[in-house]
């Protein structure tokens, strides 16, 4: 039995990993000395009493995730390490300049596909890249949104290599999700290490909210001062439905399902209210392009609003984000990007893509095939970490069925080397120990563009693992942003 | 208000009345129970009836034990109206508003939630029994408390004291009916011990204190069916009770149809001639006209404001 042996850092040991709070054997990095030296201090008892402390926090406060397993869903309680993941601020800075940069990219990009297509005429990108691309809305061609923005939240995965440089893995521009979660770590942070605040000056992420109702509200067809806005969720068994519930009570505004919406002879879109039809001015979706319109996309779909695309495209209703915008999500689309910053801002990307192979391509594909067991293979439209290979932890079996996947399909996947994922302490069975984690910040666009102070931390919780996936047993922790200087 | 949201914080407040409703009821009869002579065979099964589930019940289960009936009525998952099914259906519905309702209220539902599934085993085995029922209560009441205390007496506060004060109209017709087949029979028979059943039906609405206040005579049946049923000021009445759901329909939008069901229920509750229904058979085809009214007053809700589902 521990009897209440303090953390001793000299005994954690990263490996050859980056560590984002320990830069050698005993020698924390300096944003995150604070929370190194407090650790040290508390004691291994303590340290595990904080993390029931967090875990009862979490089912009190109901912050879970539902997952579809064997025919049911299931509620599952929010997995959350409490040792935070510190960046300094410095660092940071360029970080929002990069992302800013990479949206604005982004966004031109899609307003240019539905109308000129410049790009392709210019010869930077060519045109089957997304005249294939599963998420191309032809029903979106010749059409600009308000402010020429398509993709008004994104949530761009960021991670970092051995050598400590940071990547974007990739850019999720249909109904990124998370960002609740981001918000509730840092409320059970605040609970579980009040002190550490008194000492350290961490960025708030608590405004991200008001920022999202902002950008909402500005593109509202009616400028007024109330816009009614709505979050359209699929229902309670979707597994970001707390997030959706969560968004709408922190904006006030309305969570609806597609049945509570219908659109009038006027084009216009309403909702059902106790007191009759009552017109909504701005929807923020979470539901796919695909079951958005029934009389324009999947007729199946009894999730979306009939005429919702009518009224969108006749400036009745303002959609966030808007339908077509996940094109871009495409991960060949995602190979293009540093050629879209070029092109359009004149400007070189800030933060690198990862190295793409594109199977499409011949010599890309024979690449691809010959060093499966060193890559990681990806289809171009799943999210959620499904249907992909890591090369390295992947049996013969396995590869050889990504081989033939590969060779009937080549357009639907791609190769990035294996990255050898940034770690950070983490309060495992063994005790503290070294786990892989990403980033997922959250960047708004509309009239200005807002960057989350962090973002989304994922841990992956089992020893070498690089799937951070809520639905695949990943963890969280908070993301703290701090500046040194203060 | 959305029609859904509408229809969710109704059932939310219906479900929490039913469990504490029942926790109150079975609270009540254990007490009893555990006072009766050995002799004396009390029927949990008259528990059950009072929930409508009997049928339910016994295709489950051969005999009506204690044992059986405490575990239909708290624990059961497929009993609609077992404690357990309802705080996890008022939990559902609270879940599927949390943009509605002060977060502490989630905060509360959800704990209790997790007491249920945590400590159910406590309350079907006898010892804890009471402490567990007691807390269900004491959390149910936390709940009402807090929307009453911290949530905008709007539109959806009316949906909220509909759904609660019509579910304990029902509740109490149902409690005063099954009294009434179970105990007016034995109006002479049971003489010894009419007193203490009829104080049980009181307790099961925590009228009993209340009950003395007021009527100020013995405890028999007529009385204790004209108090549950007519006495105004005592809030867990049926009169008081539908009162409230007129009052709160009243404030609500497009409220013609809904508005005339209630009024007329409170009339027929008001003027019933509990004296003149002395026969347990008038009783009882009174109290089921009356619960005919309050279904007919549900429907009538659902109709003006609830979303119309389409069957695909």
């Amino acid at each position: 039995m521990k009897k209440n042996k303090s953390i001793d850092w000299k005994n954690y040991d990263p490996n050859t990993f980056y560590d984002e709070l320990i830069a050698a054997k005993g020698k924390p990095r300096k944003a995150a000395t604070a929370i190194t030296d407090y650790l040290g201090n508390l004691g291994s008892e303590e340290i595990q009493a904080r993390q029931q402390a967090a875990e009862l926090a979490i089912l009190e406060m109901g912050i879970s995730f539902t997952i579809y397993s064997e025919g049911e869903n299931i509620d599952r309680a929010w997995p959350f390490d409490i040792i935070p993941r510190v960046i300094s601020l410095r660092e940071w800075e360029t970080i929002e300049q990069g992302l800013a940069q990479r949206l604005t990219a982004l966004n031109m990009f899609i307003n240019d596909i539905y109308n000129e297509q410049k790009i392709v005429t210019d010869k930077v990108i060519p045109k089957y890249v997304f005249a294939n691309s599963k998420n191309f809305r032809e029903q979106c061609r010749g059409f600009t949104p308000p402010l020429g923005v398509w993709a008004h939240i994104c949530g761009s995965d960021l991670v970092r290599d051995k050598d400590g440089k940071v990547y974007v893995l990739e850019d999720n521009l249909r109904v990124p999700s998370g960002v609740s979660y981001m918000l509730e770590n840092r409320q059970l942070t605040k609970r579980v290490f009040p002190e550490l605040f008194d000492n350290t000056s961490i960025l708030p992420v608590d405004d991200y909210t008001n920022q999202l109702f902002d950008m909402l509200a500005s593109i509202s067809p009616r400028p007024q001062d109330h816009p009614r806005i709505a979050v359209l969720t699929p229902g309670i068994f979707n597994s970001a439905y707390f997030e959706h519930s969560f968004l709408a009570q922190r904006m006030g505004a309305e969570l609806v399902e597609g049945a509570d919406l219908v659109v009038g002879e006027d084009d216009c879109v309403y909702m059902r209210t106790v007191e009759g039809l009552e017109r909504v001015d701005v929807i923020y979706r979470r539901i796919d392009d695909d079951f958005l319109d029934p009389e324009v996309f999947r007729a199946d779909s009894a999730l979306g609003v009939p005429g919702l695309m009518r009224a969108w495209r006749n400036g009745k209703v303002g959609l966030a984000n808007a339908p077509g915008a996940g094109v871009a999500d495409d991960k060949v689309i995602y190979a293009y990007v540093p050629d879209m910053i070029r092109y359009y801002l004149d400007e070189e990307p800030i933060i690198p893509n990862v190295p793409t192979y594109m199977c499409v391509n011949k010599q890309d594909q024979e690449y691809v095939l010959e060093h499966l067991d060193e890559l990681v293979v990806k289809p171009a439209n799943e999210s959620g970490g499904y249907g992909m290979l890591v090369g390295p932890h992947s049996t013969k079996k396995q590869r050889t069925e990504f081989a033939r996947l590969i060779k009937k399909n080549p357009r639907n996947y791609i190769a990035q080397p294996t990255l050898s994922l940034s770690v950070a302490p983490t309060l495992c069975d063994e005790g503290l120990a070294p786990r892989h984690l990403d980033l997922r910040p959250f960047v708004l666009q509309g009239v200005r563009t807002y960057v989350t102070a962090g973002g989304l931390t994922r841990v992956a919780m089992r020893k070498g693992s690089l799937v951070v996936n809520s639905s695949q047993g990943g963890g969280s922790k908070d993301t703290w942003i701090v500046d040194e200087e203060n | 208000m959305l029609s859904r949201v509408a229809e969710r914080l109704y059932w939310m407040a219906r479900y929490l009345e039913r469990a504490e409703n029942n926790a109150r009821m079975i609270m009540a009869f254990n007490s009893l129970a555990l006072d009766m002579p050995r002799q004396t065979q009390l029927s949990w099964k008259g528990l059950v009836a009072v929930t409508g589930t009997g049928a339910l019940f016994d295709q489950h289960y051969q005999r009506a034990d204690e044992r059986n009936c405490v575990k239909f009525l708290m624990a059961d998952s497929y009993n609609p109206s077992s404690i357990a099914s309802c705080i996890a259906a008022a939990r559902e519905n609270v879940r599927t508003t949390r943009d509605q309702v002060p977060t502490d209220a989630w905060e509360v539902i959800n704990e209790l939630y997790r007491h249920i599934q945590e400590h159910i085993d406590q309350g079907i085995g006898k010892r804890a029994r009471y402490e567990f029922l007691n807390e269900i209560v004491g959390r149910c009441q936390m709940l009402n408390g807090l929307l009453a205390g911290c949530m905008s007496h709007d539109e959806g506060y009316d949906f909220i004291r509909v759904g609660r004060n019509l579910e304990r109209a029902d509740m109490a017709t149902r409690q005063i009916e099954v009294g009434a087949l179970q105990f007016l029979d034995g109006w002479d028979g049971t003489e010894t011990y009419g007193g203490l059943l009829w104080t049980s039906v009181l307790r099961y609405q925590s009228a009993f204190q209340m009950y003395r206040h007021n009527v100020r005579r013995k405890v028999s049946g007529p009385l204790v069916i004209r108090f549950l049923l007519q006495n105004e000021p005592f809030p867990r009445s049926v009169l008081h009770s539908l009162s409230e759901v007129a009052n709160a329909l009243g404030r609500l939008p497009r409220n013609e149809i809904p508005l005339r069901t209630a009024l007329q229920a409170v009339r027929h509750t008001r003027e019933g001639d509990v004296d003149a229904l002395i026969r347990k058979e008038d009783v009882i085809l009174f109290l089921e006209n009356l619960q005919l009214e309050i279904g007919e007053l549900h429907d009538d809700i659902a109709e003006t404001w609830f979303p119309v589902y389409e069957t695909a």
